[in-house]
């Protein structure tokens, strides 16, 4: 099956600014996709180039097989939710989720149906007739969407639907959102910069960074086997330390300052292997430390804690290791009876090979 | 310093006070005196003090002020007609230029094109109208280029010493009072709500009709009332534009109290006036809430 969406290197330049830099894509039908990077990195330019806000400055753009080059916003099969939610403030809630409803060869009592069904399934019956701007923030994100999934589109784009709320009320919209996707069976593009919101949300995560696509994957692959040290930075927490690695017949050898040489599969290299000097990364819930009396099968390196965070359901550790650059910080779940470290206490780290991501770039 | 010392309250009071007593001595002591004087009436070169409606009573019997005849509108009736077409006029004019501005001119030039607007407007107003009697006059210069052009033979005597002339000149004299509201609407009408209604179907046609123009109605009410108030009292323009055939309600209230020495009729004049433009604008403004639901 071919995909819904298909975008071949695609540029935009404003000005002397090149924006997007040759971006490849493919969503599939019925897809959650995300694209996720850090401010300003071009997320919002390209989700507007798949709306028909922007003109592309070269590469094609194909939605359903046609290439949409020649067709304006108005006659493309995609629907927005804008960053501002952008609700028509003269109008009411009814009338605002119903604007779309005007060319659609509809009786009126038709389209009131549809109005209320599409209010219901964002959970806003009964608001119909509230005025649009006395709305609170969650409310607007649901006429916008209510707004663009009413005119059923084949694919919907939310430029950081969510970035108003608040934690939990956000935390909430996300469940939601997905339920929902899930209902109508629409491909979804949601642009964020919060990567957590990604990785719970998404089926496949585009990472940019500065106008390029740095890393396409599913979220478990993203986040456990980052390409390279920027994405690796920008998703979650991740030690990153200097080491070697080389090849030793068709093994990839990795020598980590101050923890020791390990052998790692093909798949702890997603971004290939460059011998000599390199970055290696480890999560923190790779690493663990040793209480008093424990023991291991696990490599082991001495340490002193450094510094310790408390979080309620984790604590974090900074344990310094002779020899390793940096403290390492390492997160481990407060199960019962198990204690909380001071800091200055002796402890031991415990590691393994498989913890290792080699980051050549 | 005491008053600082006292309660918000006080100290707002303190603040305003001087800008109130200034305006209650500007503005309602002279209204004030208006209604009275339009209950008293003229006896030769005196007041006569005791109250009467006798004023109102001879606007409203005669057919010169409001009834009009077969022949001639009443002046009053007139004279809103004439502040109407103006602003209409005006206004239609002002927001073709107020939504160039808006929406066509790049961000950086905006305020030099605001300033170039307002530049006929550092002249002043009678000279700017002293102007357009040069335009449009026998001898002016729109008659004089259509006989160059030989489009016309002898100069037309429809452009001056008639309403069109009057109509001309105060529709160019208050275009900037119109198109600054209606620009100020148009720059806070959120961009993203014209990108939704093209993201919803809408051509930039439609989208026109269904969210910039009904989110620009409060500049366009402001517009028609900054107009049409006060060209119901503007008298400088029919007096120089209008000769001496026909008066407008200003000329009238203007001829009562400073060439007839009849203040008390002209008092009731203004008054009527007054009431008369209060009640238009207020149907305006309810026209307005009912049907084009123009939502600050
Ligand atoms: N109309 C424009 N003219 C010039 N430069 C622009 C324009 N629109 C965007 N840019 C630039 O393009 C780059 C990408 O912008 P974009 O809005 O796509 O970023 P983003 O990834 O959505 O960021 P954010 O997370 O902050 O919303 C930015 O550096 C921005 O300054
Ligand atoms: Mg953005």
């Amino acid at each position: 099956m071919t995909a819904l969406i298909q975008l071949r290197g695609i540029h935009k330049h404003y000005g002397d600014y090149h924006a997007l830099r040759g971006i490849d894509l493919e969503i599939r039908q019925g897809e959650f996709f995300s694209l996720l990077g850090p401010s300003g990195c071009g997320k919002t330019t390209l989700l507007r180039t798949i709306a028909g806000f922007e003109t592309p400055s070269s590469g094609t753009l194909m939605i359903d097989g046609k290439d949409m080059a020649a067709v304006p916003a108005n006659h493309r099969p995609t629907n927005m939710v804008f960053q501002s939610y952008a609700i028509f403030p003269h109008l009411t809630v009814a009338e605002n989720v119903g604007f779309g409803l005007r060319r659609e060869p509809m009786s009126k009592d038709q389209k009131t149906k549809a109005v209320a069904e599409a209010l219901a399934m964002v959970g806003l019956s009964g608001y119909g007739t509230r005025a649009a701007h006395a709305l609170s923030g969650g409310q607007r994100q649901r006429v916008a969407l209510a707004r663009a999934l009413i005119l059923k589109p084949k694919v919907l784009l939310l430029d950081e639907p969510l970035s108003a709320l608040d934690k939990k009320m956000r935390e909430q919209m996300q469940v939601e959102l997905i339920r929902l996707q899930r209902t109508v069976g629409i491909t979804f593009i949601l642009v964020t910069h919060d990567q957590e919101e990604a990785l719970v949300m998404s089926d496949r995560i585009a990472v940019m960074f500065e106008g390029e696509i740095g890393q396409m994957a599913d979220p478990e692959t993203l986040y456990r086997r980052p390409n390279s040290r920027r994405v690796a930075e920008f998703i979650g927490k991740m030690n990153i330390l200097p080491g070697q690695v080389g090849m030793e017949g068709n093994r990839i050898v990795v020598d980590v300052a101050g923890l020791g040489r390990g052998a790692v599969e093909t798949d702890q290299a997603p971004g290939g292997v460059v011998p000599g000097n390199t970055s290696v990364g480890i999560r923190p819930e790779t690493l663990g430390v040793l209480f008093p009396g424990e023991t291991t099968d696990r490599r082991v390196a001495e340490g002193v804690v450094d510094e310790v965070v408390y979080y309620g359901d984790m604590t974090y550790y900074d344990v310094r290791v002779p020899g390793v650059q940096q403290p390492l910080t390492i997160s481990m779940k407060n199960i019962i009876g198990r204690p909380v470290l001071e800091v200055g206490a002796p402890t031991r780290v415990v590691w393994d090979e498989r913890s290792l991501v080699v980051l050549s770039r | 310093m005491g008053i600082f010392a006292t309660s918000p309250k006080a100290r707002a009071a303190a603040l305003v006070a001087p800008p109130l007593i200034y305006s209650l001595l500007l503005l309602a002591f002279p209204l004030v005196a208006i209604v009275v004087i339009s209950f008293w009436t003229q006896s030769g070169l005196n007041l006569d003090r005791t109250f009467t409606t006798a004023n109102y009573r001879e606007i409203f019997s005669g057919p010169i002020y409001i009834w009009g005849n077969a022949n001639r509108w009443g002046v009053l009736p007139l004279s809103i007609f004439v502040s109407a077409t103006v602003t209409l006029i005006t206004v239609a004019l002002a927001y073709p230029i107020a939504y160039f501005v808006s929406f066509v001119v790049a961000p950086e030039r905006k305020s030099l094109w605001l300033f170039l607007i307002t530049i006929p407007f550092w002249t002043s107003y009678l000279i700017r109208v002293f102007l357009w009697k040069v335009i449009l006059g026998y001898n002016g210069v729109v008659n004089t280029g259509l006989i160059e052009l030989g489009i016309i033979q002898e100069p037309l005597n429809v452009l001056l010493y008639n309403l069109n002339s009057v109509i001309i000149t105060l529709a160019h004299a208050y275009a900037v009072f119109a198109i600054l509201p209606i620009y100020v609407a148009l720059e806070k009408i959120d961009r993203s709500l014209l990108e939704a209604s093209q993201d919803l179907g809408e051509n930039r046609f439609t989208t026109f009709l269904r969210v910039t123009l009904p989110l620009s109605v409060p500049g366009i009410v402001g517009a028609v009332l900054i107009v049409f108030i006060p060209t119901i009292g503007d008298y400088v323009t029919p007096e120089l534009m209008l000769g001496s055939g026909g008066r407008l309600m200003s000329n009238v209230i203007q001829t009562q109290f400073l060439q007839l020495n009849n203040w008390p009729l002209g008092a009731a004049l203004s008054i009527i006036t007054m009431l008369a433009v209060g009640i238009v604008s207020l149907l305006f403004i309810l026209l307005n809430r009912r049907w084009l639901r123009g939502r600050a």
